[in-house]
């Protein structure tokens, strides 16, 4: 049954590698510079390395939007993402699969009654229009460059033909790597909670985690879709988008890499962080828009001349209408699977206003008064919860948010000898971070935040540092406690 | 990616013995004529002979460079343009060949006091194919100076034109048949339809520097 659900993700993989393969290699390869088995192949390795390498990072930030924690929710929510790439595309709107996976998870979030993290949608919306627009400033940053060196360098056609050959090749490796990174998110990152596959160690140092195996087999079924649909796609859409010579071609499938690789590379933004810039938020955001950017800012280097500024104004409207239509389905689809074919599209979260809740609460300026009635009750299911508080208070979502997170029931046991077995990769517990746990031992939360507050309380180590330039490793110490939840979580 | 940077600049030494070729041949020539004037006929087929030979030289490397440029997809987007700048350019040499085989066949009578203009309107020519030339090498590594050699070209294909009407008028007023001023007339034609046919190259030329562009 696990293999049928996340069969959905592989038929959206295969759908993302057809389109968003025909991104990176289409100029290439509809301007003949590079054949379509050594695109393909190029395209394909690379992919699957951006997926398995470095993939965790925007999966993550599509969990924080809405963490669909049941199989046949994420299996629905897919194909709902699916079934709206194909509607829009239909209409001729250039809409990326991230924009329809994110309205499908807040429809998802609509249908169980979960809140949805304003600031991480907000996050998320953010980078789409930021997305085409660092594109095409990288494109025409790229191209002015490109110019000025080729009028100082004086080429010979024939060598710069060869060189934008290799340029191609390697740029198109870098995009492909960049594109699996970033995109495996929105094919398999509703399954990395109920991924079956368990950590295989290869060598003492070395080994493949569960999640990495389903990034993996996405990264395959995206590799599929490049050698089995792209080449058509390449050119049905190449004689709308491609029409530019190969060197201009390059320097958009660069521009599109780097945009890519800015919002999907961990290590890019630790670096970033470390150096005091600022850093991109880890989300996955869409090649087709990255590309038309980048066209667009190689015709603005140009002078100007021949954009077709209609494709923004499409641009803008799939920003609208993609997670629209992909929530609207998301919608429906759910209350079919869960209603007629009876399967389970959500796990009932139980959640209670206990006395530490409403005090944690209160300190953040949300008035018990607004839910006194419901204080020591146990609810399940976040609509129920929010049906309860809607009819005390008309609450803002962001509020609901606040509430929810500090409500829900999540049994919890510091057990040391668990945790001294757990591995937690890079994210090592320092021996300070260790003691306090020793000390904590048997002790137990009925909700998880109060872990959290118990050893921030307890230890330095355990607090997040304030100030910039500590990103990294507030981002890591993130982590710590994310891995420590799985490890205490009673089941 | 087929094809390595070693084949690249083998094809590159291949267009640059084809532009040789040309420009040779019309050096070849202006000296071609000058022999002929000169009536010292051994120092003419000489030359004739090694302006055919360049031309048939020419022509083979045309065809390699076209078959290797369609056989390895090179230079997709400006692949039409370059072939055609070849194929014009080789009508240049042929018509340079065509002509001095003419000489060779009709052995035309041209009146001594016209030997020097004739000899003017031969370097002006060699000067528009030269200058086409350094056009075309312009073309392959520095799209936006070509300017500057056309206007040379058509500098010279102007000044070739003014000497040739000046030829035909004057052996029109001239005390000879009317079939030797036909056949004068015939022969400055001739080679200024060598400086013509250098100037639609310059033409083509022109347009494929503006579309050169990245």
């Amino acid at each position: 049954m696990v293999w049928l659900f996340i069969s959905g993700g592989l038929v959206l993989g295969w759908s993302l590698g057809a389109n968003d393969g025909a991104n990176v290699f289409g100029t290439a390869v509809v301007s003949r510079m590079v054949r379509f088995r050594t695109a393909a192949a190029v395209a394909s390795v690379f992919v699957i390395l951006g997926a398995v390498v470095s993939g965790a990072g925007p999966a993550r930030t599509l969990n924080d939007l809405g963490a669909v924690n049941a199989l046949a929710g994420s299996f629905t929510v897919i194909v709902a993402a699916a079934a709206a790439i194909f509607w829009m595309t239909k209409i001729g709107l250039p809409i990326s699969t991230s924009q329809a996976v994110v309205g499908g998870i807040i429809g998802w979030n609509l249908f169980t009654g979960s809140p949805t993290d304003i600031s991480s949608f907000t996050k998320i919306v953010s980078t789409w229009v930021l997305c085409p627009i660092l594109a095409a400033a990288f494109a025409f940053s790229l191209f002015k460059a490109v110019t000025a060196i080729l009028r100082r360098a004086k080429i010979h056609i024939l060598h710069l033909d060869a060189y934008t050959r290799v340029g191609f090749v390697i740029a198109g490796a870098f995009a492909s790597y960049s594109l699996g990174a970033n995109n495996i998110a929105n094919v398999m990152g509703l399954f990395v909670s109920s991924s079956p596959f368990r950590d295989i160690a290869l060598t003492s140092f070395f080994k493949i985690s569960g999640i990495q195996q389903l990034f993996l087999i996405g990264g395959a079924a995206i590799a599929v879709g490049i050698f089995s649909y792209s080449y058509r796609v390449m050119h049905t859409v190449g004689g709308q988008l491609y029409k530019i010579t190969p060197l201009s071609g390059l320097l958009v499938v660069i521009s599109q890499a780097l945009v890519l690789f800015l919002f999907a590379s961990e290590r890019l933004e630790a670096w970033l962080a470390s150096n005091g810039l600022p850093t991109f938020p880890l989300v996955p955001v869409s090649s087709t828009q990255a590309v038309i950017g980048a066209v667009i800012g190689v015709g603005l280097a140009r002078g100007g001349k021949g954009i077709n500024f209609k494709v923004l104004g499409k641009i803008a409207a799939g920003w609208v209408l993609a997670p629209l239509a992909a929530c609207i389905v998301s919608l429906v689809a759910l209350f079919f699977v869960q209603n007629v074919f009876e399967q389970k599209v959500v796990n009932q979260v139980p959640y209670e206003l206990t006395p530490a809740a409403i005090r944690a609460l209160e300190a953040r300026e949300l008035p018990a008064v607004r839910f006194q009635s419901l204080k020591g009750k146990r609810i399940v299911g976040a609509a129920n919860l929010r049906n309860a508080l809607r009819s005390q208070y008309p609450w803002r979502e962001e509020e609901l948010f606040t509430i929810f997170s500090f409500a829900e029931i999540d049994s919890m046991k510091i057990d040391t000898l668990s945790i001294l077995k757990a591995d937690f990769g890079d994210q090592r517990l320092s021996p300070g971070q260790f003691r306090t746990l020793a000390d904590l031992h048997g002790r137990e939360f009925i909700h998880r935040w109060q872990l959290d507050r118990m050893l921030m309380e307890e230890s330095e180590e355990w607090r997040p540092l304030q100030g910039k330039g500590h990103e990294a490793h507030n981002k890591g110490l993130r982590l710590q406690y994310s891995l420590l939840h799985e490890i205490c979580r009673r089941r | 990616m087929k094809l390595p940077m070693r084949k690249t600049r083998e094809l590159e030494l291949e267009i640059d013995e084809f532009l040789d070729l040309v420009l040779k041949a019309a050096l070849l020539f202006q000296e071609g004529i000058k022999k002929y004037m000169e009536e010292d006929e051994e120092g003419f087929e000489y030359l004739r002979a090694q302006i055919v030979n360049h031309e048939s030289r020419a022509d083979a490397i045309r065809r390699s460079v076209e078959s290797k440029l369609y056989l390895h997809t090179l230079i997709p987007d400006m692949r039409g343009d370059v072939l055609g700048l070849l194929e014009s350019t080789d009508k240049v040499i042929n018509q340079l060949a065509n002509t001095v085989n003419q000489y060779a066949v009709e052995i035309p009578m041209i009146p001594g006091s016209l030997g020097p203009m004739f000899f003017e309107l031969a370097c002006a020519t060699a000067s528009t194919v030269e200058s086409m030339v350094l056009a075309i090498r312009t073309y392959f590594r520095d799209p936006e100076q070509v300017r500057d050699q056309i206007s040379k070209c058509m500098f010279y294909e102007k000044q070739s034109d003014q000497i040739s009407d000046r030829i035909k008028r004057l052996v029109f007023r001239m005390d000879i048949k009317l079939s030797q001023k036909f056949h004068v007339r015939y022969f400055a034609f001739h080679i200024e339809g060598i400086a013509d046919q250098a100037e639609d190259v310059c033409d083509r030329l022109a347009i494929a520097a503006i579309k050169r562009s990245v």
